[in-house]
């Protein structure tokens, strides 16, 4: 009965509610500022936790999110792997792992940026170029579109044929100096360091040459199809 | 039989501890699945629909929960801890200035109502965090579904604030499960009261008023 009893009205002052709406304020003003200065405030974050040891293990900007579609990540086996190259083209492949392996590769470093506003800078990447498989497969004159496909269904994106030759662009297996792990898309990653990360299809399963545009994943959610970074999906370039 | 059952005083009605309790397992459910969100080495442990879905969903039950209780538990002893949380008087303010000394010297921490200021303040900043992680997350939700609501503060922010969130619960769980002149309270959090001594030392000027009342009450 006595807790039902009211307590005496306590004195004082209201500083209970001044801390809980100072609260809200600082995370409503903390949305509204990291989404226009989200890229100093993770260079700061980051060489904080870069000094503090342990901290860079639980800091909000250490690294990499993994992001999937489906609950299983695809699992990779070098001895069954396929690698599909299909659609409008003079020679369409199916590569085993061994022969995706033995192509010419380049190496780069390029930042990567998530839409959702982290980024992860100077990632190591070694993989091959859109070069190389176009002089594998002839694509015909009508193939302005390539497809990208991953195992992780329904995961799929789209590059024009100029976005994939673009310098920079490359199908990664190394990431970092070894080998990409399964949570990064083993055994390959599409990396395209102009777009956000969505254009870069994890698990890629088979690269189909194509006449029509088509949406990919997050396309299909109202993502832009030309993920620019910075002047894409609600940003301007500024 | 051995010594007589310490007198005891009622701390917490049933639907404060049901609230305590609704809150404290859909945070631990939300926390599980929130790290195998966010950190890659436990991005394999659940799949990450599954995680979401039980992230979204323990969310929703804590919200849906705490409605029904405002609605047909007893709603005056809910906001009666909000009221209590919301006030804080010079003895407040002096016990905060007291600071963490008094965690290693209790003997003369100013009296202190049913929540000590320590106590009215984690309460109040928690449901203000509470808030930030809800419109947080409602945006990242939406946002997945609409590139309109997509902006990238929203992650950060949410990932701040459940950093924040989780390093006060783990001195709310030392407090309430370790720390010696506290962790009886955990008896009044459980089955609802808790020993007059225990409160007429850490608590006096609530255990005077319960005294005052329960002699008005017998008059």
């Amino acid at each position: 009965m006595t807790a039902n009893a009211p307590t005496p009205r306590p004195g004082g002052r209201p500083i209970g509610r001044a801390a809980f709406l100072g609260t809200v304020a600082t995370g409503v003003g903390s949305i509204a500022l990291l989404s226009r200065y989200s890229g100093s405030v993770q260079a700061a974050i980051q060489k904080v936790s870069a000094a503090v040891p342990g901290v860079n293990q639980i800091a909000p900007t250490a690294g990499w999110r993994i992001y999937t579609v489906a609950d299983q990540m695809p699992t990779f086996n070098a001895a069954t792997f396929k690698l599909k190259v299909s659609g409008h083209v003079a020679n369409p492949v199916t590569l085993s792992w061994s022969e995706v392996d033995a192509l010419a590769t380049e190496t780069q470093v390029t930042d990567f940026h998530c839409v959702t506003g982290w980024s992860v800078d100077k990632v190591h990447w070694e993989g091959f170029r859109a070069r190389t498989l176009i002089d594998l497969v002839r694509p015909a004159g009508n193939a302005r579109y390539v497809t990208f496909v991953s195992t992780e269904a329904p995961y799929v994106d789209q590059l024009t044929l100029a976005q994939f030759t673009a310098p920079g662009v490359m199908v990664a297996k190394k990431q970092d100096g070894v080998a990409l792990k399964q949570e990064h898309g083993a055994p390959l990653r599409l990396v395209v360091p102009a777009m956000y990360g969505y254009k870069s299809v994890k698990w890629v399963g088979e690269i189909r040459f194509d006449a029509k545009r088509a949406d990919g994943y997050w396309e299909q959610n109202g993502y832009d199809v030309d993920a620019f970074i910075g002047r894409s999906n609600g940003l301007t370039g500024s | 039989m051995g010594s007589p059952a310490p007198e005891r005083i009622v701390r917490f009605s049933g639907t404060v501890r049901l609230a305590h309790w609704l809150l404290a397992s859909t945070f631990f459910v939300m926390l599980f699945t929130g790290m195998c969100l966010y950190l890659p080495a436990l991005s394999r442990l659940v799949g990450r629909p599954t995680a979401k879905a039980w992230h979204l969903w323990s969310a929703i039950a804590l919200l849906v929960g705490i409605a029904v209780l405002l609605l047909i538990g007893n709603r005056r002893s809910l906001t009666g801890v909000v009221r209590d949380a919301d006030r804080l008087d010079q003895d407040d303010v002096a016990w905060l200035k007291g600071g963490p000394r008094r965690l290693f010297d209790h003997d003369d921490a100013p009296p202190q109502g049913r929540l000590n200021a320590g106590q009215k303040l984690n309460t109040m900043v928690m449901l203000g965090l509470m808030v930030v992680l809800a419109i947080s997350g409602t945006l990242l939700w939406l946002g997945e579904r609409d590139t309109t609501y997509r902006f990238g503060g929203s992650v950060l922010t949410h990932d701040l604030a459940s950093l924040a969130i989780g390093f006060l619960v783990m001195g709310h769980l030392y407090l309430a499960l370790v720390h010696p002149t506290t962790r009886h309270a955990l008896r009044g959090m459980v089955v609802g009261d808790v020993d007059r001594a225990w409160a007429e030392r850490n608590h006096a000027t609530w255990a005077m008023s319960e005294s005052v009342q329960s002699a008005e009450r017998n008059a």
